[in-house]
């Protein structure tokens, strides 16, 4: 069975009507690492979105199967606990709330759900010291709010320490690699490729190639106008940043 | 955050019972007649076994209270009261020095563990055993206490003060405190000399009212050069139907002494309103420092706004001495009605008042509440933050005076207001006035207004938490910069406090 399942999706704004995703299809296999690539405003950031659960988006049609169950019908929490994780495009800051603690009530509350006990307090340091080491993110950032005052970089690096604190299933990384500089971006793929495994699949969003020198695809998926165009191995990202997006807007319209 | 994590179990186990307190315990109590009278104070004076010249100073306070008016600045509206349809003193009936907890009545152990009071010192409180005696429990007393975070209780159960633990240990340390009524008795130069000196009988009409007919309450002090040796601790708790709760509080601390009291406040559901009306008086001498800090939980009434506590409180420190502190820290989560502004007069030269305050209010709930700082000394300087948090269709009003006289040379305060929307059926409301009468005072203010953003809310829910858990760290960050100001213990019970009374304000 695959580990994700995009059958014929059909997404709109739930307030404007505004038709985003027009029957969508996607499968991710179990330890895969997809990337989707697409001009702007053609729907990948919603797709992210949809499938971590946020509100205001309306699915009139299909169907979303992770390891062969719907989770259309379940809350984001459910959803994180059932192992996916978005790394936000744009994350969002938490004042007052220091990344430890919001971390630390997140993977709680994730065990819970899944009936799983807390974590103990030495081994959950332990874990996001080491962590957040090999990002580059230093201790007083940690006790820091939650992404309050962070450059963009540091934002980017910080979602990637939270993927790998909660140990997701399915991550899909919004353009996780915009706003990093050279170094960064190696860091930020490097703690990427560090959490590449057999049980985990990723969902790469990108505009550029250069990321998937770093992070190498399995597979790459092209998008247009809410709907995945075309399929194929890593050499087509080489295609795509050579003729751009012109023949695919053209085809899928 | 293990706290988040029980806050989050709080709020899905009071589902069914949405506030938790709210348990009445049918103990047969000796009430005064109904209705408003100089019978009715003259019944409570005699009840207490006063002297005469508390009895006069009662009746004198009451005769003043007939001639004022109810005030009705206050953003806060609610039926009129009838002051002559209700109880001004009820005292547990069964309280009879009993022998072992098997014969306490079992409703008022019921009590004493729904208020989370370990069982030894409910033990003492219930006065089965006198502090210092071995617990009829298991003998293992001492490390009971160490475990129960040493706090000294006194609870005030309806209008009688129950019992006092930890009295001896606190004699040793030449430490004072007592229920009101015997400080009355074995204490009558210190009351005579500072009882009505911060919140004189004539102050307000709740004051006032409260002077007529305060039934008890809690006496400190601590002399000079003293560390109390423990936090103090009050539960009040309204208990018999149609009493109004008036309890007096007078704490002082004697030149260099520092004392921490903590006060936590319950009462069980009813239908109708009950009135709480106390007075708190603090004094600090030379270099004298209180911290006294509030966690308020009274009930707030029902989903349509029914019953409720109406909480009409006065509460003022005065620094009388050089270089004293006094520092209010409160939660205020409950009560219909809240009208309260916990005040510093900053007396004497170099004196400090600081004013931290957490006001949530849900449902129909009405928060009027804030501080007054007076500078009169020079030097003295005043701190404000205030975080308000509004859900539901409740209306929340942070209302802040300082002043600075003319003698205030060098007068300083700094005030943050901030307030934090859930929804949008809630309101938010500042009313800062400020006044300085000498060019030399610098007062700077700040202030804020936000709404809990989807956005933000669906970041944290992404990451594993509930809608509930959610919102419980968001505001948990908002409050952080108060919530450290309590005790460690206090802290956490606020913080559960803070998501038990959201509880249903989102998703
Ligand atoms: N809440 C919304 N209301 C109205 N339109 C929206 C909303 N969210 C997204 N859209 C529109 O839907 C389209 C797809 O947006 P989306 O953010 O998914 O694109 P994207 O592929 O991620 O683009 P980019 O590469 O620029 O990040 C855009 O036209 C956008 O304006
Ligand atoms: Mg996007």
């Amino acid at each position: 069975m695959s580990l994700l399942e995009i059958k014929n999706l059909h997404v709109e704004i739930e307030d404007e009507g505004k038709k985003i995703l027009n029957g969508l299809n996607l499968t991710i296999e179990k330890g895969q690492v997809a990337a989707i690539m697409g001009p702007n405003g053609s729907g990948k950031s919603t797709l992210a979105y949809v499938l971590a659960g946020r509100p205001g988006y309306a699915v009139t049609e299909g169907e979303i199967l992770l390891n062969g169950e719907s989770i259309l019908e379940m809350e984001p929490n459910e959803r994180a606990a059932k192992g996916v994780f978005l790394a936000f495009q744009y994350p969002v800051e938490v004042p007052g709330v220091a990344t430890m603690t919001f971390l630390r009530t997140a993977l709680n509350a994730q065990r819970k759900l899944r009936g799983e006990n807390e974590v103990s307090t030495p081994e959950f340091i332990k874990m996001v010291r080491e962590t957040s080491d090999n990002l580059g993110i230093g201790q007083d950032m940690l006790r820091r709010g939650v992404n309050v005052g962070f450059s963009g970089g540091e934002k980017k690096r910080a979602e990637i320490l939270q993927m790998a604190i909660l140990q997701p299933r399915l991550a899909v990384l919004d353009e996780t690699d915009s706003g990093l500089d050279i170094d960064a971006l190696r860091i930020v793929s490097e703690g990427v490729n560090r959490l590449r495994s057999p049980e985990r699949s990723m969902i790469v969003i990108t505009h550029y190639q250069r990321l998937l020198d770093y992070i190498v695809p399995d597979v790459v998926h092209v998008m247009a106008k809410g709907r995945v165009v075309r399929s194929g191995g890593k050499e087509l990202a080489l295609e795509l940043e050579a003729n751009g997006y012109a023949q695919y807007t053209d085809e899928a319209a | 955050m293990p706290a988040v994590q029980e806050t989050v179990d709080r709020v899905r186990q009071i589902d069914v019972d949405q506030y938790k307190y709210g348990f009445v315990t049918d103990i047969e109590s000796e009430k005064a007649p109904k209705g408003l009278n100089e019978d009715t104070v003259r019944f409570i004076s005699a009840k207490k076994n006063e002297p005469q010249w508390m009895l006069d100073w009662r009746l004198e306070a009451f005769r003043r209270w007939q001639t004022m008016k109810e005030p009705t600045w206050a953003r806060v509206s609610y039926p009129k009261i009838d002051y002559q349809d209700a109880y001004y003193y009820a005292a547990p009936k069964a309280f009879k020095a009993p022998k072992s907890l098997a014969d306490v009545d079992p409703e008022l152990l019921r009590t004493y563990e729904k208020l989370g009071i370990p069982l030894k010192e409910q033990e003492i409180l219930a006065g089965v055993r006198k502090q210092g005696e071995p617990s009829t429990l298991d003998g293992d007393m001492l490390e009971g206490m160490r475990s129960s975070g040493r706090v000294a209780v006194d609870a005030v159960f309806d209008s009688v003060s129950v019992a006092t633990t930890f009295k001896e240990e606190l004699k040793r340390a030449g430490v004072i405190f007592m229920p009101m009524s015997e400080a009355i008795q074995e204490h009558p130069d210190l009351i005579k000399k500072y009882l009505g000196s911060v919140v004189p009988t004539t102050d307000n009409f709740f004051a006032t009212l409260n002077s007529a007919v305060f039934s008890d309450g809690s006496f400190v002090y601590v002399p000079k050069g003293v560390r109390c040796p423990m936090e103090l601790s009050t539960y009040f708790r309204i208990n018999e139907q149609n009493t109004g709760q008036f309890e007096r509080t007078l704490i002082i601390a004697d030149e260099g002494a520092y004392v921490s009291y903590l006060e936590g406040c319950t009462a069980p559901m009813r239908d109708e309103n009950q009135l709480h009306a106390a007075v708190v008086e603090l004094v600090t001498l030379d270099n004298a420092e209180i911290k006294y800090s509030t966690v308020q939980n009274w009930y707030p009434g029902d989903a349509d706004g029914k019953g409720g506590i109406f909480n009409f409180v006065t509460k003022r420190g005065d620094c009388r001495g050089k270089n004293s502190k006094i520092s209010w820290t409160q939660v205020e989560t409950g009560s219909a009605i809240t009208w309260k502004y916990p005040s510093c007069i900053l007396r004497g030269d170099g004196s400090r008042g600081e004013f931290y305050s957490i006001a949530i209010s849900n449902g129909h709930q009405q928060v009027d509440s804030g501080t007054k700082m007076i500078h009169l000394g020079k030097n003295t300087v005043s701190r404000i933050i205030s975080k308000g948090i509004s859900a539901g269709k409740s209306q929340n009003t942070y209302r802040g005076l300082v002043t600075a006289h003319r003698r205030a040379t060098g007068a300083r305060n700094f005030t943050n207001c901030d307030s934090l929307l859930i929804g949008d059926k809630c309101g938010a409301h500042t009313v800062p006035y400020m006044e300085a009468k000498n060019s030399s005072a610098v007062f700077e203010h700040e202030a804020s207004t936000s709404k809990i953003s989807e956005d933000m809310l669906f970041y944290c829910q992404s990451r594993g938490m509930s809608a509930e858990e959610a919102t419980a760290l968001v505001v948990n960050g908002f409050v952080k910069d108060v919530l450290q100001q309590l005790p460690m213990e206090f802290a956490v019970e606020a913080q559960k406090l803070i998501s038990i009374s959201l509880e249903g304000s989102v998703g």
